[in-house]
C-alpha cells in the first residue's frame, strides 16, 4: 500500500473542553506542627493516606550512614510497636482494606495506604503507634536487615540500576543525593539503638505533612486525626538537604559491564525548580525532544532506526535540585550511533527552534496527562503530598497550567540553550567497553570505570 | 432508558451491597464488532479501548512471538494516518495510548480529555479496517521488539522470570508451552505476508470488543461509533481458540540459569479450575492467592520471610501477569520465592507446601477470611478509580467472560466466597502435580 497522507479534513475535531473541577483542598496545622491536607471528592469509596516526613541527610558526611539507616528503618518501623507485633499491625490495616508501604528517597520518608473508609480512625491509631511507640525489636531487625541486604544486592545487579547510581554519583560528587542506594555492608552494621535514635530524632510532626484524600469528610477528618495524633509530639525541626553542588562536566563514563547485550545511555544535568519561572519552558523543551512518544528523539532512534524500546527524557525534583534526564538502552552495536543521534537532537533543540505545532502538542500533552494523572484518589494524593512536601500548595497545579499555557516558541528555545546543551550535560553508559569503548571514543573522551562490587552482607541462615 | 450523571454507590466492607453499579450499555454492529458503553461523568475523562481476541496463546509454531510484533505494526499507521500520527493525534489532544499482548487477547487503548472521544475513535476504526503493515515497518519493528526483548529479559538478572519459561514446563501444548515474547529466528524471519495473514484471520470487527468508558453520553456515541466503525468491512471471526488441556498428573522440574542473577529464586505452578467455565469454584482460587501471600498478614510472608526467614521477598498470583479475570483455562497459580544462596531450594518448596497443606487439612479462620476480602476488595476499587482502569476491566470481562457486568460485581462475588471455599481450592494445590522451576544464578557475580 502507498504511504498514506494524513488528511486533516477526515480527522474529527476536538469538541468544546469540559471543565475540570477544582479539588476542594482543606489545610490546616496541628498543635503538634504536623500539616494535614483533606481533599474529599467522589469517585470510589476509599480514602488515601499520605504522610511525608523529612527525612534527608544532615550532612554530607553522614550520608551513607544516614542512607543505610533509613533503608532499614522504613522495613523495620513496621516490625513491631508497644502495643502490637508485626502480624497485629497488618491484620488491623488489613481488616479496613490497607496495607501500609514506608518508602524513602533522598529527602523524605513516606508513609501510604489506601482503606476503605470506615477505617480511617483504626488506620490513624495503628499509624499513631508506629509514630511514637515503635520498638525495632532486636531478633525481626535481625533478619530485615539480612533481607534489605539481599535486596541491595538484588538491586545492584539491574543494569538500569548500575546506570542510576553511576549518574547520580558523577553529577553530586560528595551530596548526599549521589547516594541511590545504601552500601550493602554499611546496612550489615545498624543497630536497633541506632534505628530507634534515628526514629526519635528525626520522625517529627513538624515539617510533616498527612495527606487524606477520597470518600472523608474534612470536618470529621480533622477531629479523627487531631484525636489519633495528638500523642505525636516531639521537640525538633525537620532537616532539609543541603544545595547541590555545581560540577563541571566530566568526559563520558563508560561502566564495563562484560556480555552485555545493551548499553544503558544516561545524560543528566540540572533543571529548574518547582517555583522557577523557566521551568514551564523547560518542561515542554524536554516533551519536545523525548518526553513522549511524539517526540524527537523517539520518532529517531526508535522509530527511523530502530536501536532502542523506549528511549526518554524527564524533569525530576528533589527539594535540593532538580534534573534534566536522557535515558536511552540501546543494542550494543549501534551505541556509539545512537549517542550520536541523541546529542544531535539535543543540539538541534537548543540552536534551532521548535515548530508551533511541536510546542502546541507538547502543551496539550502536559496539561491533559496533567488532569489525568489528578483524576484518582491515589493519583491525587501523592500529587499534592509532593507539593506540600515542597512547601508549595495545591494553587500551584493551576499556576502551573497557567503558566504552561503562555510558553513561547522563543522560550523554549531559551530553556533549551541553558539546559539541553549537550556540553552541559553529563553522560554515562553501562555496557560491554570490548563493544563499545572504540564506538564512544569517536564522540569525545572517555572514561573506562568498572561497576562498584561490595562484599557480600551476613546471610540469613 | 435514561442516563444522568452517574457515581459509583457507597460500597463499604459491612454494607450489604458490594456491586458496583456502573450502567453498561452493549449493542453489535452489523460486521460483529461487540461495543460496550461504561458512563461515569464524575471526571471530564474518557477511555477508549479495543481487545482483539487474538494473543499469545493463538501463535502457530514458527511464528514464536508474532501476536506481540504484530501489536506493534498496529501503531505504525493506518490508511488515513501516516506512521508517528496515531501518537500525534492521541497525545496533542492531551491523552494518553497504549497497547500490550496477553495470553488471550491483545488491547488498544486511549485515555483522554472527553472532548477528544470522537477522534480517537476514528484512530481505533482506521487501523481496525486498515494498518500500515509495509516491509519498512515491519523491518523496524521488529528491531525494536529485538531491544525490548534485550531490556526485559536478556540484559537483566531474572528477565521474565518465570512467565517466559515456567509454562514451558507446567504444560503440554504448544500453544501454552512456548515463549511469548518469542525467538530472535521467529521474529526475524517474520514476512509481511506472514502479518497480512494474521490481520485477515484474527483483526476482523467480529473478533473484537471496543469498550469506551467515562465522561460520555451513551446515545451521543453509539452514533459516534457507528459513524466510524459501521464501514469496516465485515470478516468471518477465527474458530475459537482451544487452549484448555488436561490437567497434570505428576509432578514436573526444571531449572533455567541466570549468569546475571546475585541469588537464587524458585517459582511453582499448579494448575487451577477453570476461570470461566467454573468461576464460582475459580474465586475460591482467588481468595487463597490473596491469604497466601498479600501482605505482612499473609501464610507466604509470615512463615518465608519472619517466622523462617528463608526468603528475601515471595509472591503469589493468578495467571502469568498476575490478572486472574483476564485469562481463560488452562492456567496457574504461581508462587515465586527470592531466597538467599546458602538457603536450600528444597527447604523452600516444603515450607510452601505445608503452609498450603495447612489450609486445605485446617481450613481458614472466618475471621482471617474477612480480612483478607477487605483488602481485595480496596484493591479492585483502586483499580476501578481511574476511568482506564475501569475500562479496561469492563473490555476484558466481556472478552473473555462474554459479560462485562462482572468486572462491577467480582468484589460482592468474592465477599460471598466461603473459607469451605477456600479450603477446597487449597486441597487442589497438591505437591504431586505442581510443576518447579528453579533459577539458578550461575554468574558467580558478587558471590
Amino acid at each position: 500500500m502507498s504511504a498514506p497522507v494524513l488528511d486533516l479534513s477526515l480527522v474529527p475535531p476536538l469538541g468544546e473542553p469540559r471543565p475540570a473541577v477544582a479539588p476542594e483542598v482543606h489545610q490546616t496545622t496541628l498543635p503538634n506542627g504536623l500539616r494535614l491536607v483533606v481533599v474529599p471528592r467522589p469517585g470510589v469509596p476509599l480514602v488515601e493516606l499520605r504522610l511525608r516526613v523529612p527525612f534527608a541527610a544532615s550532612a554530607p558526611r553522614a550520608a551513607a550512614t544516614h542512607a543505610a539507616r533509613t533503608a532499614l528503618l522504613a522495613s523495620a518501623v513496621l516490625l513491631g510497636t508497644a502495643r502490637h507485633d508485626q502480624l497485629e499491625i497488618a491484620q488491623l490495616l488489613q481488616t479496613h482494606g490497607g496495607e501500609l508501604s514506608v518508602s524513602a528517597d533522598a529527602d523524605r520518608l513516606l508513609f501510604s495506604t489506601t482503606m476503605l473508609p470506615d477505617g480511617l480512625g483504626a488506620v490513624l491509631d495503628v499509624l499513631a503507634e508506629l509514630l511514637t511507640a515503635p520498638t525495632y525489636p532486636a531478633g525481626p531487625v535481625d533478619a530485615e536487615r539480612a533481607r534489605v541486604g539481599e535486596r541491595i544486592l538484588i538491586a545492584r545487579s539491574q543494569p538500569g540500576v548500575i546506570a542510576r547510581s553511576a549518574l547520580a554519583a558523577r553529577r553530586f560528587g560528595a551530596h548526599p543525593y549521589a547516594q541511590q542506594l545504601p552500601a550493602a555492608e554499611l546496612v550489615a552494621a545498624v543497630t536497633p539503638a541506632a534505628l530507634r535514635k534515628l526514629h526519635r530524632e528525626r520522625v517529627l510532626p513538624a515539617g510533616s505533612t498527612l495527606v487524606l484524600v477520597g470518600d472523608v469528610d474534612p470536618a470529621a477528618a480533622v477531629d479523627v486525626v487531631g484525636t489519633a495524633l495528638a500523642g505525636w509530639v516531639a521537640e525538633g525541626k525537620a532537616v532539609g538537604a543541603a544545595p547541590v553542588p555545581t560540577l563541571a562536566p566530566a568526559p563520558l563514563e563508560l561502566v564495563h559491564r562484560a556480555g552485555a547485550v545493551q548499553s544503558n545511555v544516561r545524560l543528566g544535568g540540572p533543571a529548574p525548580g518547582r517555583t522557577d519561572p523557566q521551568l514551564p519552558a523547560l518542561r515542554l523543551a524536554s516533551m519536545v525532544f523525548g518526553g513522549y512518544f511524539s517526540s524527537r528523539l523517539v520518532e529517531n532512534i526508535r522509530e527511523r532506526r530502530g536501536y532502542t524500546y523506549s528511549p526518554r527524557s524527564s524533569v525530576e525534583h528533589l527539594m535540593a535540585g532538580s534534573s534534566f534526564t536522557v535515558e536511552a538502552d540501546v543494542a550494543t552495536g549501534v551505541t556509539g550511533p545512537a549517542l550520536l543521534e541523541t546529542v544531535y537532537e539535543l543540539g538541534r533543540m537548543a540552536l534551532t527552534p521548535v515548530t508551533e505545532a511541536e510546542l502546541d502538542s507538547a502543551r496539550r500533552y502536559l496539561l491533559g496527562t496533567l488532569a489525568l494523572g489528578t483524576a484518582t484518589h491515589a493519583g491525587l494524593a501523592s500529587t499534592l503530598s509532593a507539593l506540600f512536601g515542597a512547601g508549595l500548595s495545591a494553587d500551584w497545579l493551576a499556576e502551573h497550567q497557567q503558566a504552561l499555557a503562555a510558553v513561547t516558541v522563543e522560550e523554549v528555545t531559551e530553556a533549551s540553550r541553558r539546559w539541553l546543551s549537550p556540553a552541559g550535560l553529563t553522560a554515562v553508559v553501562v555496557g560491554d567497553a570490548e563493544e563499545v569503548a572504540d564506538q564512544l571514543r569517536v564522540l569525545g573522551p572517555i572514561e573506562v570505570t568498572a561497576p562498584s562490587v561490595e562484599p557480600v552482607p551476613e546471610s540469613l541462615a | 432508558m435514561s442516563y444522568g450523571a452517574v457515581r459509583v454507590v457507597g460500597v463499604t466492607a459491612a454494607g450489604p451491597d458490594l456491586t458496583l453499579r456502573h450502567p453498561v450499555e452493549r449493542f453489535t454492529l452489523d460486521n460483529g464488532l461487540r461495543v460496550v458503553l461504561a458512563p461515569d461523568r464524575s471526571v471530564p475523562v474518557v477511555a477508549v479501548s479495543v481487545f482483539y481476541d487474538v494473543g499469545m496463546r493463538s501463535e502457530p509454531p514458527g511464528r514464536t512471538g508474532f501476536a506481540h510484533l504484530f501489536e506493534h505494526m498496529m501503531f505504525q499507521g493506518s490508511a488515513n494516518v501516516p506512521k508517528m500520527e496515531h501518537a500525534r493525534l492521541v497525545q496533542a489532544a492531551g491523552g494518553t495510548f497504549n497497547g500490550s499482548t496477553h495470553q488471550d487477547y491483545t488491547n488498544y487503548f486511549q485515555a483522554l480529555p472527553a472532548e477528544a472521544l470522537e477522534r480517537a475513535i476514528f484512530l481505533e476504526a482506521d487501523r481496525m479496517a486498515a494498518p500500515a503493515i509495509t516491509e519498512e515497518n515491519l523491518r523496524n519493528q521488529i528491531d525494536v521488539v529485538k531491544e525490548e526483548i534485550r531490556v526485559n529479559v536478556l540484559n537483566r538478572p531474572y528477565g521474565a522470570f518465570p512467565w517466559l519459561q515456567l509454562p514451558e514446563i507446567a504444560f503440554e501444548s504448544f500453544a501454552n508451552t512456548h515463549d511469548g515474547y518469542g525467538s530472535f529466528v521467529d521474529l526475524e524471519s517474520s514476512t509481511v505476508d506472514d502479518a497480512t495473514d494474521f490481520f485477515s484471520r484474527y483483526y476482523a470487527p467480529s473478533n473484537a470488543v471496543l469498550c469506551i468508558g467515562g465522561d460520555l453520553d451513551p446515545a451521543e456515541t453509539e452514533v459516534l461509533v457507528r459513524r466510524w466503525f459501521d464501514p469496516v468491512p465485515a470478516r468471518p471471526a477465527p474458530p475459537a481458540p482451544v487452549v484448555g488441556e488436561p490437567s497434570p498428573t505428576t509432578v514436573r522440574r526444571g531449572v533455567v540459569e541466570d549468569r546475571l542473577a546475585p541469588a537464587p529464586a524458585v517459582a511453582i505452578g499448579w494448575r487451577v479450575p477453570d476461570p470461566v467455565g467454573d468461576l464460582d469454584t475459580y474465586l475460591g482460587t482467588v481468595l487463597l492467592a490473596e491469604l497466601l501471600s498479600e501482605g505482612d498478614a499473609s501464610r507466604l510472608e509470615r512463615r518465608l520471610l519472619h517466622t523462617d526467614r528463608l526468603a528475601v521477598a515471595q509472591s503469589t498470583y493468578l495467571g502469568l501477569f498476575g490478572d486472574p479475570f483476564d485469562v481463560r483455562d488452562a492456567t496457574l497459580l504461581v508462587s515465586q520465592v527470592h531466597h538467599p544462596a546458602d538457603v536450600p531450594v528444597d527447604r523452600v518448596l516444603t515450607a510452601v507446601h505445608e503452609e498450603v497443606d495447612k489450609v486445605a487439612t485446617d481450613g481458614v479462620p472466618a475471621d482471617e477470611l474477612a480480612r483478607v476480602t477487605a483488602r481485595t476488595e480496596a484493591q479492585l476499587l483502586q483499580q476501578a478509580d481511574s476511568v482506564l482502569g475501569r475500562t479496561l476491566g469492563f473490555a476484558s470481562a466481556e472478552l473473555i467472560h462474554g459479560r462485562a457486568e462482572l468486572a462491577g460485581e467480582l468484589a460482592a462475588r468474592l465477599a460471598a466466597v466461603t473459607p469451605d471455599q477456600v479450603q477446597a481450592a487449597a486441597r487442589g494445590l497438591s505437591p504431586d502435580t505442581a510443576a518447579v522451576l528453579e533459577l539458578r544464578a550461575t554468574g558467580g557475580a558478587a558471590r
